[in-house]
């Protein structure tokens, strides 16, 4: 099937448009989910030649469901190292992928990347630190650094093949930490540092099957959830007991 | 094999968790702790979110605590009166404790908090028993030493609400009791632990209670602790994953099982040391995290409530 996806044209004039197609329709979590990849391809129509030089640059950002969250800094007090300083970022994407045929810096210029929020820096929202806290870009790099550890943020520079300056293809890799929920995939066309072409579509990230069940039952019946995560726990006590009576070690 | 955690909503190997359940459930057998004070910290280590191994951890003892408590029922080796007594106290505790987490969970001290608590009890708890079960093992070898026959009579002895707990042979008052259930209660719900590490030494040494009766009375109090930390959390957190639940009392229940039996085969003074010497080294472990500069300063807290 493909996904039809929304155009936005950028200036009447357009000369080039964007067609995508993901390799799969969600993704689903099952009991042995281990992550997984979504191949991403599409093509370029020219509708009209262009005589500028520069050359079609292809980005695409995967970006998971947004929350709150606090990062807390530690420091050294009385020979102890805790928490002394918390700032609280208003929207942060659970995951995020930007993948480029180029390097992102030279693909997309600054202004187009604070207007289109592309880069990771840019996609995580915080304002009103307290006064308090000297560096508060600190803090979201850290973020940025842990996330980044986890295959959470990935920087995929150079990552998608543009054949022709027609075919486009990359391959995001989803870790095995994710999140539930609708996944946006944006795909922007750049020529020369600027956006001329944007379109976006979504996947969703569902946990099936058993893994289904028992995060439902936990939601919506949690004190049935904790009797009979606690039936089990006796029920096995009882027969790792019993089995055991009759076999001496 | 690789298995993805509904709740905790990480992907972890399953026959790692079996072999933690296993190695943890044979401690749990051996010495009557629960084994949350390992357990949950290996959880950390293994990347499962503090919440969640904290809750998933309440569950999993009472698996453990249960199928080691039969093994010890059988044998009579459980003071039922004793055990009533301190779950009394056990459970008010932990209800509080539940409100102190949340309380400092939300400016962000909960880690620091727990981590302390373990430093505290553990080093305390860790070289108290291990000096002591130097002394008695001195003391046995030393067969021209007469034992010290003679019963303690300090304060305790003096309280009101005398109750006569036939299996410890013990005529004390209930407070002391209630009050070491009460402590472990709150212990155990801002540690994730079944508490079972400080209620052993307490009833040797506090109460006089017999080694032997002790294992059985500490798992059957942790088991209804435990199970009213399960509920608690399963209802106001979410964070009980019962898959990784499932996983880690599978080893854990034939780990206790064997455990018991390891148990029975050593002399209490060796039971003691070998507990002592594994308490102490928890300890250093947790000191060096809190005093050893972190190689990440910053930390994440997704718990906000949206």
């Amino acid at each position: 099937m493909t996904l039809l996806v929304s155009f936005l044209i950028t200036s009447n004039a357009i000369a080039e448009r964007l067609v995508a197609q993901l390799s799969k329709e969600e993704v689903a979590i099952t009991a042995n989910f281990d992550g997984s990849e979504i191949f991403i391809y599409g093509a370029i129509k020219h509708e009209n030649s262009n005589k500028t030089t520069d050359p079609l640059e292809v980005v695409i950002t995967v970006s998971g469901p947004a929350e709150k969250l606090h990062v807390r800094k530690k420091s050294k007090h009385a020979m102890i190292w805790l928490n002394t300083e918390t700032i609280e970022i208003d929207s942060a994407p659970s995951f995020y992928a930007v993948a480029s045929t180029g390097a992102l810096k030279e693909v997309i210029n600054n202004t187009e990347n604070l207007k289109y929020k592309i880069s990771i820096r840019e996609v995580i929202r915080s304002i009103g630190n307290p006064a308090t806290i000297q560096n508060p870009t600190d803090f979201t790099e850290g973020l940025i650094r842990i996330r980044s550890e986890n295959k959470l943020y990935q920087d995929l520079d150079n990552s998608i093949s543009l054949t022709d300056e027609t075919l486009f293809a990359t391959t995001i890799n989803l870790p095995s930490n994710l999140v539930e929920g609708e996944y946006t995939i944006r795909f922007l066309l750049a020529r020369g540092g600027k956006v001329i072409d944007q379109l976006s579509t979504t996947i969703p990230v569902n946990k099936v099957g058993l893994e289904r069940w028992i995060f439902d039952l936990s939601r919506q019946q949690p004190l049935i959830y904790g009797l009979l995560s606690l039936f089990i726990a006796i029920f096995a006590g009882w027969l790792a007991s019993a089995v055991f009576r009759n076999i001496r070690i | 094999m690789q298995i993805y955690l509904p709740i905790a909503e990480v992907s972890i190997n399953a026959f790692l968790l079996l072999g933690l359940g296993g190695f943890v459930g044979v401690l749990s057998g051996m010495f009557g702790v629960g084994g949350g004070f390992l357990m949950t910290p290996l959880l950390f280590f293994i990347g499962i979110p503090p919440a969640v191994a904290v809750a998933t951890e309440a569950n999993q003892i009472v698996a453990s605590s249960f199928s080691g408590f039969l093994a010890h029922f059988r044998r009579k080796n459980v003071d039922i009166k004793m055990g009533f007594v301190l779950l009394v106290g056990g459970i008010v505790g932990a209800a509080i404790g539940v409100q102190v987490f949340a309380l400092l969970r939300e400016i962000g001290q909960v880690d620091l908090l727990v981590k302390l608590c373990y430093v505290l009890f553990l080093g305390i708890i860790g070289i108290l028993m291990f000096f002591e079960s130097l002394r008695a093992i001195r003391r046995s070898k030393n067969t021209s030493l007469k034992r010290p026959t003679k019963k303690r009579h300090n304060w305790i002895h003096n309280l009101p609400f005398k109750a006569k707990f036939r299996t410890s042979g013990l005529y004390i008052s209930v407070i002391p009791p209630a009050c070491i259930g009460f402590i472990v209660g709150i212990l155990s719900a801002i540690m994730g632990v079944g508490g079972g590490f400080i209620m052993v030494p307490a009833m040797i040494y506090l109460l006089g209670m017999p080694t032997k009766v002790v294992v059985g009375t500490s798992l059957f109090q942790i088991i209804f602790v435990t199970a009213f930390a399960t509920i608690m959390h399963a209802t106001t957190n979410y964070t009980v994953d019962m898959a990784l639940a499932v996983l880690l009392l599978i080893g854990g229940v034939l780990g206790a099982q064997v455990g018991t039996r390891i148990g029975l085969k050593l002399k209490a003074e060796q039971l003691r040391i070998l507990l002592s010497l594994i308490v102490i080294l928890v300890c250093l472990k947790i000191a060096g995290d809190l005093v050893l500069e972190p190689k990440e300063l910053f930390s994440l807290d997704m718990g906000i409530k949206h």
